[in-house]
């Protein structure tokens, strides 16, 4: 166990538009990471803090996966690092591992950039021996990522593009709807994805009766339970996502909370990835002091 | 006798200035004004401020050197038992402490301890950026024993310091990714520039402490781990950190904090220098801070500095009851804080976007006194009115930071998770293990963390003795 070791990046794919894959190294992370598990990245030094589930990890060799869309300047930022560079720090493995529940069937659902959180999910669920559903969506053909991990890990996987360019035209949600329509009876659900997708998904399956877990993701500072920021309102209570989630029981979140409180800093995340865009296309002209 | 009547005051930015900038709002006596002040001391043969202070600074001793122009080995005197003077001399409460306890203060105004206590520290870093690492006697590393300490907060360098200092090889393990525990995160720069801090640290760096960041004991690492890595005696320090919220309703709405989400964000995060470092934090225009401690008039002069028009400090009780320092209260009135007094907040208003617009609150008036025997306020009915405002900072309090405990299910706390010690030692239920802090009182003062993290260093060092032999 050595401390202090660099976050070289061992590997960079690019999985589909403003979507990178990092491998980085991060041996005391790898070492006792668990599905659900996230880190928290500073990409350099006077960085936002920002939390990224572990999409896989290899303790062997001291790795660990990240999966990043560029959102904002944050993330945009650490689509800069390339291979060989480095992030200034990462600490983890945050929150709670996923329960895993010991059942027969189980469907994953999983939007966007939520393919990645899902695959350690897939993975225990498949190795517990469960018949494994997969649906996953995404806007357009191009931004479906990690088929191929998926479907190594699922008996049955579904796609929806908003636009019809692969599987159903439509959501993830419309993808379940049918099933359950057909029939379909599963013992439990996992969702993740933004909050909008998961409060659909929530709306289903609480009507099927099906237990369903979901992966919040609030606005996070430290990870570590000292600022509240990231609290969610579960069951009528206050829970911190960093610390006593993020995984939660979906059918109790109350999401249009979440959905608000994401939007907290708006405003400044406007401006900050706008002038980020504009010094980046080389012109001079900065917004961010309109911000007061 | 009239020169020992009037205390030398400290200059200060004024407050007009000060207001808008995150510079240090004391500035520090001069050489002269220092002098001055030292011979106000009556070196009293009993030393009732020494009984006053937690760490008991020889104090008569330091400032009888400054007297005699021996600035260097009053710093060292200080330092035989404080080992963050330049920090102490700053946020001590010396008003309840040492200069409470002043003779001088029967008829008059005590000495300026604290004042002189910073003085000593920060002429001496001024002259020779070197100077901490003189004034101390390194033992060489005698007891090899490997000692983990985790949490850098007051308690923690405070051991660390002198379990190197006895020849031990330290490691602190700190989960954020800077090191001082609330000295950090919490006191904002214009009470305590970080650069002090940052000095400070180095020094302790400086004996052969190892500081390992983004190390989350529990988490990253856990006991176990630090068992099988040689580590034969662990010191938890890790504070009291876990903010606790009214429970009213509003509360997370857009532009509700916690004080320590809201102190973090600008002093840990720097964001009040967004967008150059990149954490956003709101710059409300009329700010609520609810509580009466320090946390609560730290916020509400950072408040200020990011640009409000107006800030207001609702507190429950009276003035008198207002646990924050008294310098601080003052100094915040000066720059434009409102105290609302005997006033609890009922609940937090919002739009149909989820912004707050309004704090609804409600007056008090003393009724008997409680529990902590202060008065209990007792809310008048019928008094409700509402505050307009776009910000709220909850500073009610913090409990324990619950990670290392929950990752160490054999540690005994006590009901509400503040770790359980002997009080003499710091020793917890578990061989080997002595925590101190805030993690173990609640919250409570720097130089208490300080005192705790010296008791127990001393204990780890018997305990290492006695178990190698
Ligand atoms: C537990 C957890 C796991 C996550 N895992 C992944 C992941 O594996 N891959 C991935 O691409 N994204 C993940 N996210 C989301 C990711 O953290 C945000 O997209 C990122 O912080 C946005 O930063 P930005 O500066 O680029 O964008 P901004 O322009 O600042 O914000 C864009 C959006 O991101 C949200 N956001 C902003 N700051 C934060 C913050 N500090 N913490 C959380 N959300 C924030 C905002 O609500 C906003 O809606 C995760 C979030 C959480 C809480
Ligand atoms: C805003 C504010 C203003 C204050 N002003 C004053 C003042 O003027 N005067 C005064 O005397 N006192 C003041 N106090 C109180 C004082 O700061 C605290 O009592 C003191 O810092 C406690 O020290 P500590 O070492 O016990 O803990 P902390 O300073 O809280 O440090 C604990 C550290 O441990 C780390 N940690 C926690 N868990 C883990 C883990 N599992 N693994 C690794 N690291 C971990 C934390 O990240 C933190 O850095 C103030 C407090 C606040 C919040
Ligand atoms: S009590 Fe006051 S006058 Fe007496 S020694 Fe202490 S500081 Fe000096
Ligand atoms: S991110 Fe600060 S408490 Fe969860």
């Amino acid at each position: 166990m050595t401390f202090g070791v660099e976050h070289r990046v061992v590997e960079k794919r690019n999985l589909a538009d403003k979507i990178h894959l990092f491998k980085v190294v991060a041996p005391l992370v790898a070492r006792r990471a668990k599905p659900g598990q996230f880190v928290i990245v500073r990409s350099h030094e006077r960085a936002e803090r920002i939390p990224l589930t572990i999409a896989d990890s290899d303790p062997d060799n001291g790795t660990i996966s990240l999966v990043v869309q560029e959102m904002g300047r944050g993330t945009a930022k650490i689509a800069e690092i390339g291979e060989g560079g480095k992030f200034a720090g990462i600490v983890g493995p945050l929150g709670r591992a996923g329960n895993i529940a010991s059942v027969n069937k189980v469907v994953l659902i999983a939007g966007g950039v939520g393919v990645a959180p899902m695959l350690p999910y897939a993975r225990a669920y498949h190795s517990s021996g469960a018949h494994v559903t997969t649906i996953v969506g995404a806007k357009t053909r191009d931004m479906l990522i990690l088929l191929d991990e998926i479907e190594s890990v699922s008996d049955v996987v579904m796609v929806s593009t908003d636009d019809g360019s692969l599987g159903v035209k439509g959501v993830v949600s419309d993808v379940l709807a049918r099933l359950l329509a057909d029939g379909e009876r599963f013992d439990h659900a996992v969702c993740i994805g933004p909050a909008v997708m998961m409060k659909a998904v929530c709306g289903l399956t609480r009507e099927a009766g099906i237990p369903t877990t979901v992966s919040l993701n609030p606005i996070m500072v430290d990870g570590t339970g000292m600022c509240g920021g990231c609290r969610v309102t579960v069951g009528g209570e206050i829970k911190f996502a960093c610390v006593d989630g993020p995984g939660f029981d979906g059918h109790a979140v109350d999401f249009d909370e979440l959905m608000s409180r994401q939007r907290f800093y708006e405003r400044e995340e406007r401006l900050s990835y706008d002038s980020y865009r504009t010094s980046k296309e080389g012109s001079h002209r900065c917004r961010l002091d309109q911000i007061g | 006798m009239s020169v020992r009547s009037n205390r030398v005051t400290m200059p200060k930015q004024d407050p007009a200035v000060r207001r808008r900038n995150f510079d240090e709002v004391a500035l520090g006596f001069t050489y002269k004004q220092a002098t001055a002040e030292a011979s106000r001391c009556l070196n009293c043969r009993n030393k009732p401020c020494v009984s006053g202070c937690p760490v008991s600074v020889d104090i008569p001793g330091f400032i009888a050197l400054i007297k005699e122009g021996k600035v260097e080995d009053a710093f060292a005197k200080i330092r035989e038992t404080n080992s963050l003077p330049a920090i102490c001399g700053r946020v001590c409460p010396q008003e309840n402490q040492c200069e409470a306890r002043c003779v001088l203060g029967k008829s008059g105004q005590p000495v300026a301890i604290g004042a002189l206590e910073r003085f000593v520290a920060d002429y001496c870093r001024e002259k020779d950026g070197t100077f901490a690492r003189k004034a101390v006697k390194p033992i060489a590393l005698t007891n090899r024993a490997k000692v983990a300490v985790v949490g850098s907060g007051p308690a923690g360098l405070t051991a660390a310091a002198d379990l190197a200092l006895l020849g031990y090889e330290v490691t602190v393990f700190e989960s954020l990714h800077e090191f001082g525990g609330v000295l950090r995160y919490g006191i904002p720069e214009f009470r305590l520039p970080k650069a002090i801090l940052d000095y400070e640290i180095d020094y302790i760096r400086s004996l052969g402490v190892r500081f390992v960041p983004d190390a989350i004991v529990g988490k990253t690492i856990t006991t176990d781990d630090l068992t099988a890595l040689g580590y034969r005696a662990v010191f938890i320090g890790t504070g009291a950190g876990l903010p606790y919220f009214l429970g009213i309703p509003g509360e997370n709405l857009i532009g509700v904090y916690s004080a320590n989400e809201y102190l973090t964000r600008s002093n840990l995060m720097k964001a009040y220098l967004f967008p150059e470092h990149e954490t956003p934090i709101r710059r409300g225009k009329r700010v609520a801070v609810i509580g009466g401690g320090n946390v609560a008039i730290d916020s509400a002069r950072t408040a200020l500095r990011l640009g409000a028009d107006e800030v207001f400090v609702v507190y429950r009780r009276s003035r008198a009851e207002m646990p924050a320092r008294a310098e601080e209260i003052i100094n915040a009135e000066e720059e434009g804080v409102t105290l609302v007094l005997l006033t609890s907040p009922v609940e937090i208003v919002g739009d149909d976007s989820g912004q707050v617009v309004a704090l609804e609150c409600i007056r008090n008036q003393l009724g008997e006194p409680d529990a902590s025997g202060r008065r209990r306020p007792v809310p008048i009915e019928g008094s409700e009115y509402a505050i307009d405002v776009d910000t709220v900072i909850v500073a009610i309090g913090q409990g324990p930071n619950p990670l290392f405990t929950e990752a160490t299910p054999s540690l005994l706390t006590d009901e509400r998770g503040y770790i359980v010690v002997d009080a003499d030692t710091g020793a917890t239920n578990l061989n080997g293990f002595y925590a101190g802090g805030d993690i173990v009182t609640g919250a409570a003062t720097v130089i208490a963390a300080m005192g705790a993290g010296r008791k127990a260093a001393k204990a780890i060092h018997r305990y290492l003795r006695s178990d190698s032999q």
